[in-house]
């Protein structure tokens, strides 16, 4: 695997290049622009970015209202205060008047670390997830960030794009296509099918090595698409591989495993296992010890695996 | 200024940068800006019981700016709420002192904190809590709140500054911790907000303007007696306050120290 890097830098990145060629994008902040990365644009395009102060609500708001006017509008600050505090906002400003508003927040999730369980959403998933007009984009990682900032600028409507502090594995390359909706299958197998989304995809791959070890053939899928879900993605997994376990740094309420298990109630048969927060919150830590304290590594991955496969009728 | 209270800053000052180095994250320019503030409060002003930290008729206070915890943290060791050695265990796995304050895990924090905003409404239905239990013939506790400059760019600021002088409530106090800085730049360079006393003045409340590193000055006008309407002391600091090198920088908000560093810190702080 490439060197390390966090999806929020690959964000704020692409932000920079999507600005040299689309001079209809317009960059909102919430005095996060050196967390959330947008300080990238920022920098380089003055004169098309905003910076609110800390005001996530009015900044919600007043996107929509510059979306409404012909621009494309990506608006940042930490997930816990955009999905979170300016959630109302974001449903009826953005979704509810689909308005062309890219909210892409940082900082989610365990792997946030010192600040503590007041900063780490384990809940914006969910909320964004149940809004109507909207879509949600979880990357996996710094090279599929660039893509899915890319395609949300080009997609009209709602996106909310999560990223995250740590700098993580690189598990896609240039190679790897992504097309909103669309699960990229990044290994095949035939056993079980572990379903990630996020930082959880290179743990996936992680597992996927340590079950093939042990004689085990899983498929990892790369679910940077909670919603619009690929349902035939899911359905076939059920079929083809027979038992499912999703793989999220997010509760297991509402998330990834939430939204396959809405799949898999519908008439699929297959044993099915949701690795991810046990409806808890975070607290402060080292990233790595949250990791392991609250089940989010390979271990259980591989863990969940067996068991599914185990209940195989 | 006093010789004693100036010793125990410094003290606390090295307290909270041995905290801050110890985990390598955390927020020093907010948390050295607001030492005098805390120290007025603790020694001077408030009324509580380390061994009784829910004691009912206590004085409240919300740190609304959370994240400048570590201060906090220092005063409620040296009180006795928990024994000092804690402090070094600041935002590592299991520790209550996390990275922004929890009231469920921490003696003495009277309210979670760390989204900012929220901390002037949670100030707010304190004062309306004590004013309820004064009536009902207990003590009118009072309420503190400290929040930040760039704060108070958050709408809910408003919100409850509209409620406080709607409701009267003089045994409300806010800090103002004016250190004219916030992450993105100065307050000015991100959202000018205009002339905070002024605003405040307009929503009802009475204005005090001291020097925020005056602890006799903070307790002065903490003490004085009531106008009949909430009350707003405008504290001006300097963010980074007693390490030269982070004094007034944008960049030290929320940036660790490397050894080197720390120790050039420390050295200011101990002569
Ligand atoms: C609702 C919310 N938005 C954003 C943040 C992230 N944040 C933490 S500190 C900070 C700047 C605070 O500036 P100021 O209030 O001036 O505090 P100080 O200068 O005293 O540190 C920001 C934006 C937050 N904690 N809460
Ligand atoms: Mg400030």
């Amino acid at each position: 695997m490439a060197e390390k890097k966090s999806t929020r830098i690959a964000y704020g990145e692409a932000l920079a290049k999507l600005g040299a060629v689309d001079d209809k994008v317009l960059v909102c902040d919430a005095d996060l622009a050196h967390a959330t990365m947008t300080a990238f644009f920022a920098d380089q395009y003055p004169d098309r970015f905003y910076n609110f102060g800390i005001a996530e609500g009015n900044m919600m708001t007043s996107s929509a209202a510059l979306a409404q006017s012909g621009y494309t509008v990506f608006a940042s600050t930490f997930a816990v205060f955009g999905a979170g505090r300016a959630f109302e906002q974001i449903r009826n400003a953005i979704c509810y008047s689909k308005a062309n508003v890219k909210i892409g927040c940082s900082h989610a999730g365990p792997s946030c670390g010192e600040d503590g369980g007041s900063h780490q959403a384990v809940e914006d998933i969910g909320l964004m997830r149940g809004l109507p007009n909207m879509t949600v984009l979880v990357p996996a990682d710094a090279a599929e960030m660039e893509k899915a900032v890319f395609a949300a600028a080009k997609f009209q409507g709602p996106v909310y794009i999560r990223t995250g502090r740590l700098p993580t594995d690189i598990c896609t390359d240039e190679s790897t296509p992504f097309e909103i909706g669309k699960a990229n299958v990044l290994r095949d197998g035939k056993d079980v099918a572990i379903i990630a989304c996020g930082i959880m995809v290179p743990q996936a791959i992680i597992a996927a090595d340590k079950l093939a070890e042990k004689g085990i053939s899983a498929r990892v899928i790369d679910m940077h698409t909670i919603k619009p879900l690929d349902v035939e993605a899911v359905k076939a997994a059920a079929k083809e591989c027979g038992a499912v376990v999703t793989a999220e740094e997010h509760s297991i309420i509402n998330g990834l495993g939430s939204a396959v298990a809405e799949v898999l109630a519908d008439g699929m048969n297959a044993p099915f296992e949701r690795v991810g927060i046990m409806d808890r919150f975070g607290q402060s830590g080292k990233p790595q010890k949250l990791f392991e304290a609250y089940g989010l590594t390979d271990k259980e991955i591989v863990e969940a695996s067996e068991r599914v496969i185990a209940r195989k009728a | 200024m006093d010789q004693n209270l100036e010793q125990k800053a410094r003290k606390i000052r090295l307290d909270v940068l041995k905290m801050l180095y110890e985990c390598q994250s955390g927020h020093p320019g907010g948390s050295l800006s607001c030492v005098e503030i805390l120290q007025a409060l603790y020694e001077n002003v408030m009324q509580y019981d380390a061994k009784n930290p829910k004691w009912q008729d206590r004085d409240r206070l919300v740190m609304s700016k959370g994240h400048a915890c570590p201060t906090l943290y220092a005063f409620l060791a040296d009180k006795g709420f928990f024994p000092r050695e804690e402090l070094w265990n600041l935002r590592q796995y299991g520790s209550f002192l996390q990275g922004h304050p929890d009231m469920n895990k921490c003696p003495g924090v009277d309210a979670s904190t760390g989204s900012l905003g929220q901390g002037t409404s949670w100030a707010l239905g304190y004062a309306l809590a004590g004013k309820r239990q004064g009536k009902d013939g207990g003590r009118e506790f009072k309420v503190y709140c400290i929040t930040g400059d760039g704060e108070s760019q958050e709408g809910m600021v408003w919100e409850s500054a509209m409620a406080a002088a709607h409701y009267q409530l003089d045994n409300l106090t806010i800090l103002f911790d004016h250190n004219g800085l916030q992450i993105d730049g100065t307050n000015d360079q991100v959202l000018a907000r205009g002339d905070i006393c002024k605003k405040y003045e307009a929503f009802g409340w009475e204005v005090i303007v001291v020097d925020g590193h005056d602890v006799n000055a903070i307790t002065e006008a903490l003490k004085k007696p009531s106008a009949g309407k909430p009350r707003f002391i405008c504290c001006n600091t300097v963010k980074g306050k007693g390490v030269s090198f982070m004094e007034n920088q944008v960049g030290w908000h929320g940036k660790p120290m490397n050894q080197e560093q720390y120790e050039a810190a420390c050295r200011e702080l101990e002569v």
